[in-house]
């Protein structure tokens, strides 16, 4: 139990630490972690919590070290409070040094390159998220197919919210399959 | 210790009302903190936008964490943080109870199926969104397409992708293009 709890602290850590991006840029890094690397859940259940962590409130990163720490630790609280910790430390760290040294901070030349270079890395995170996700798992034949190009039709062309678009998939998945 | 408590809630209140992750979330981090309870103007939210953006991480937590420290110090950071992590924790926690028991129920099972590959597509929507914004600048689209490919089909950790991507970007403005 003490070395799940130190796995899942040093992941989520980690997780925290490299999340450039935001939410959706971090999902390729929980996925390489905890799919890949840990096999802490399948690549159907990360695909479950996925869509839950959007529809329901918080930061995707929180709710999936939340949920995940639940499952890892064997249906513990103890390894969702340790990994929800673990992914907002370096947040706090990392802000709190940035408040101190607010300017020293904006105008470093090194740092601004940086970051602009992490930009469209993390775009393509993003990217790889989504592809990783395309797989037989989650693609069980052409109607999986036909939900997956309606739902992209509807987020991006009619901006339909996300809930509308996951309860709508959900019931043509108990019609469907 | 009220303006502890008045931290707590408000942030409680961003992390119970906003679905759909960060950049949901602005417009009524904005509301709350710079509207209604004044406690940074608009330039300093600006700024922080930039700030908590740029820094790893929950845009919201870092949004709790500048908030919270700069009203009230350490105490006041925890009181922010605390707030924004509660609501999605409890929830979280209470579906990953349900779930785990039910997890293998043919319903579920068959409704989940077809959640599955639309979740694949609200990934991609922002994929687009974002080339979109930069008007499909072709050096971001070939960085992006190089960090897909390297963690799609090559195995590449992402954490590897963000370091080699950042380091790059310094060595190119030093060596390179001299304009920063």
């Amino acid at each position: 139990m003490l070395s799940i709890l130190i796995q899942l602290f040093i992941t989520f850590f980690k997780i925290g630490l490299f999340g450039f991006g935001g939410g959706y840029a971090m999902l390729s890094m929980i996925q390489y972690e905890v799919v890949e690397a840990h096999q802490w859940l399948t690549v159907k259940e990360f695909t479950d919590i996925v869509a839950i962590s959007q529809s329901t409130p918080g930061p995707i990163a929180i709710n999936s070290a939340t949920y995940i720490g639940y499952t890892a630790a064997g249906g513990s609280v103890l390894g969702s409070i340790v990994a929800t910790f673990a992914v907002c430390l370096p947040s706090v760290i990392i802000m709190l040094i940035v408040c101190k040294f607010f300017l020293a901070f904006r105008k470093n030349k090194y740092l601004s390159a940086a970051l602009k270079g992490m930009m469209p890395a993390a775009v393509g995170l993003i990217a790889a998220a989504a592809l990783m996700l395309m797989n037989s798992h989650n693609f069980v034949d052409y109607k999986s197919i036909i939900i997956c190009i309606a739902a992209f039709v509807s987020a991006y062309f009619f901006k339909t919210g996300i809930i509308k678009i996951i309860v709508f998939a959900g019931v043509l998945g108990y019609f469907l399959f | 210790m009220k303006q502890y408590l008045n931290l707590f809630i408000s942030f409680f209140k961003i992390g119970t009302f906003t679905l759909g992750g960060g950049y949901v979330m602005i417009p009524l981090i904005e509301k709350e903190i710079v509207g209604k309870r004044k406690w940074i103007n608009d330039d300093e939210f600006t700024e922080m936008l930039t700030l908590a953006q740029s820094a790893p991480g929950a845009i919201a937590i870092n949004t709790a964490v500048f908030v919270g420290y700069k009203i009230k110090g350490i105490k006041g950071m925890i009181a922010t943080v605390l707030g924004t992590v509660i609501p999605s924790f409890t929830i979280i926690l209470l579906i990953a109870v349900f779930f785990t028991e039910f997890e293998n129920n043919e319903t579920i099972e068959r409704i989940f199926c077809g959640i599955r590959p639309a979740v694949v597509a609200l990934i991609a929507v922002p994929v687009i969104n974002i080339l979109k914004d930069n008007n499909f600048e072709i050096h971001i689209i070939a960085v992006a397409a190089a960090a897909a490919i390297a963690v799609w089909l090559l195995g590449v950790s992402p954490v590897v992708v963000i370091t080699v991507a950042g380091l790059c970007a310094i060595l190119y403005n030093t060596f390179i293009s001299k304009q920063c």
